[in-house]
């Protein structure tokens, strides 16, 4: 039973007359007590994706769906949204108001949706998210925190709303190597005792690999591969993530890619990724006899269902 | 337990730091001492003098009387004592510069803050507005709005502070737009807080010190608009410093060598419009982020 659902979101912003199709065509669904991974290298769409399903960003063409429900765009749906679905921002620092103690910043959610007993809901959430005695931290303010406290003031400031998803953007991208294994146990053990589900939007394949039951590979807008964990990185089928895969230390045999770094603004026809293919420029896609579509021929958008499929044309012939 | 919470504590310290700051400079103190000196004459002066004093009809002093001991500095053309009026004139012209320079920042924080937070067409239509304001000169306007709404204090207040908001109001834009782009904004979205909740609880405190900085420097516009005003014939109708330059030139003071009829209020505007501008900008010094470490 999927939790929330893009159903072929596109989201688009328009900057000096120039077009940026920021998610062309995406569908995707996180089930209950589910832990996804969007992957991506940085201008793929995926912060913009993250954001569309949070309902901070309105989709131009198709719906995001919280509970089989589509979500409507007033402020009080908007409202009731926010308290099923919470935000993690990458950058602890700036996520918290150098000017509120630990308590305002946790207390700030539970105050805007006038939730009772707040004292009790911020030391709870404080505990949970690992900061204990939360009384010992209440009136700390951010900067004397470190970073992976900061995260977990975070982190406690969205499960104060006693969320069902959060969906957390890049959530370690900013903290030390020995801090980062804390938060992801942290997001981890937060699955296992409140059934929370989460979209964890990275650039790391590793750390994909590490929290996630299912990932989601996205490039130029448009999901090219998804699957079981397990099975799209031991297994990749699309070039995109064999690439990807490739250069992560300790493989055999190291994939750089060619061409222009991707431009939202100007989408190539066929295969989105073909100027960029390993597969297509070493040959193997014309001996196929694919070459012709991978240039021009539209590919389908993935369906959200939980099995490992790939978009592309060398791989499905 | 100590008797303070942590936060109070950190207020404490906060507070002292800012004073620390703020003596750093000589220019802030001394401002504000003779900001000090200025408010306790205003406040003292029904306490201790008689307005009776400056009724024209019962001065009792000489025509344009030079400093003497029953008068320190002097008399006007009526006979009334420039010192009395020149005490009961600071309660005008300090009361007017404070109310329309708070007037002038509400009005200018509310648009500025406005303007920065909706983006779009309804901040261009501020902003439209508020340059409107920035290229009209504003005396003129004070003039004709004081004019058309006739004599009286409320009137000058009005007058003043309507016209004097816009470089306020462009100023709080540019400091809520840089507020605006901080990560904690988006946090504070994504838990659910409307625009009000993120104007009044992470823009405005942002805002606050700069607001405060401002209107400091804005009094002392006001107090020079006042007297502008007051001495272009705009009256609020009551002894003020602006009212007594226009009466010493009204009846030739500076040419028949009544000096301290004209030199009187002059310094007294000149004084306390410097005090403000000290406090003002040492203020400024220490509250704006952008200036901080600078003019030192």
């Amino acid at each position: 039973m999927s939790l929330l659902e893009a159903r072929d979101v596109h989201v688009e912003f328009t900057a000096r007359g120039r077009r940026t199709r920021a998610v062309d065509g995406v569908n995707l669904s996180i089930g209950e007590g589910e832990i996804v991974a969007l992957v991506g290298e940085s201008g793929c769409g995926k912060t913009t994706l993250a954001r569309t399903l949070l309902g901070l960003e309105r989709p131009g063409a198709g719906s995001v769906r919280y509970g089989g429900a589509p979500l409507a765009y007033t402020s009080r749906a908007l409202r009731a949204h926010r308290r099923e679905v919470q935000l993690v921002l990458q950058d602890p620092t700036g996520s918290l108001n150098p000017r509120h103690t630990v308590y305002e910043a946790v207390a700030e959610g539970p105050r805007i949706h006038r939730l009772p007993g707040e004292r009790d809901r911020v030391a709870g959430a404080l505990s949970r998210a690992g900061l204990r005695p939360p009384e010992r931290f209440f009136e700390r303010l951010p900067h004397e925190l470190s970073g992976g406290q900061r995260q977990r003031v975070v982190i406690a400031g969205a499960l104060a709303l006693e969320p069902r998803l959060l969906i957390a953007d890049e959530p370690v991208a900013s903290l030390d190597a020995s801090v980062r294994g804390e938060i992801l146990t942290l997001l981890l053990r937060l699955r296992e005792e409140l059934g929370l589900s989460a979209l964890v939007v990275t650039h790391d394949l590793g750390l994909a690999w590490n929290i996630a039951d299912r990932v989601a590979v996205m490039y130029l807008g448009r999901i090219v591969e998804t699957g079981p964990v397990e099975q799209v990185l031991t297994a990749p089928a699309h070039p995109y993530t064999q690439a990807l895969l490739s250069v992560l230390p300790g493989s055999p045999s190291r994939v750089v890619l060619s061409g222009e770094p991707p431009d939202a603004t100007r989408v190539p026809g066929g295969c989105r990724f073909h100027p960029r293919c390993q597969v297509l420029a070493g040959g193997a896609a014309a001996q196929a006899g694919v070459e012709a579509s991978c240039r021009s021929g539209p590919l389908a958008v993935l369906p959200a269902t939980a099995a490992h499929q790939a978009a592309c044309h060398y791989t499905a012939r | 337990m100590s008797p303070l919470t942590g936060a109070g504590r950190r207020g404490l310290t906060r507070s002292a730091r800012f004073w620390r700051e703020f003596r750093a400079r000589p220019s802030g103190p001394a401002g504000a001492a003779i900001l000090l000196a200025a408010v306790l004459v205003a406040l003292l002066t029904p306490l201790l003098t008689d307005p009776a004093g400056l009724d024209v009809t019962r001065a009792t002093g000489p025509r344009m009387g030079p400093p003497s001991l029953e008068h320190p500095l002097g008399t006007d053309e009526s006979g009334r004592s420039v010192l009395l009026m020149i005490t009961w004139g600071s309660r005008v012209s300090l009361l007017i510069g404070f109310m329309s320079a708070l007037l002038s920042m509400v009005i200018g924080t509310t648009v500025g803050i406005a303007a920065g937070h909706f983006r779009g067409w309804p901040a261009a239509v501020l902003m439209r507005i508020t340059d409107w304001f920035l290229v009209l000169p504003s005396l003129v306007l004070a003039l004709v709005l004081a004019a058309i709404l006739g004599g009286g204090m409320f009137t000058i207040i009005l007058a003043i502070g309507v016209t004097s908001w816009a470089s306020t109001a462009r100023l709080i834009r540019a400091q809520t737009l840089a507020v605006e782009a901080r990560p904690y904004i988006e946090r504070a979205r994504a838990l659910g807080g409307g625009h009000w909740h993120v104007m009044t609880r992470h823009v405005l405190p942002n805002v606050a010190p700069l607001v405060l900085a401002n209107t400091t420097l804005q009094v002392a516009g006001a107090i020079v608009a006042e007297s502008t005003l007051a001495f272009l014939g705009a009256q609020s109708g009551q002894v003020s410093w602006g009212g007594m330059l226009r009466a010493s030139y009204d009846w030739g003071a500076a040419t028949s060598g009544a000096w301290w009829y004209v030199l009187a209020p002059g310094l007294c505007i000149v004084a306390v419009v410097m005090a403000f501008t000290l406090v003002g900008r040492a203020l400024e010094a220490v509250l704006n982020p952008r200036l901080r470490g600078a003019g030192r």
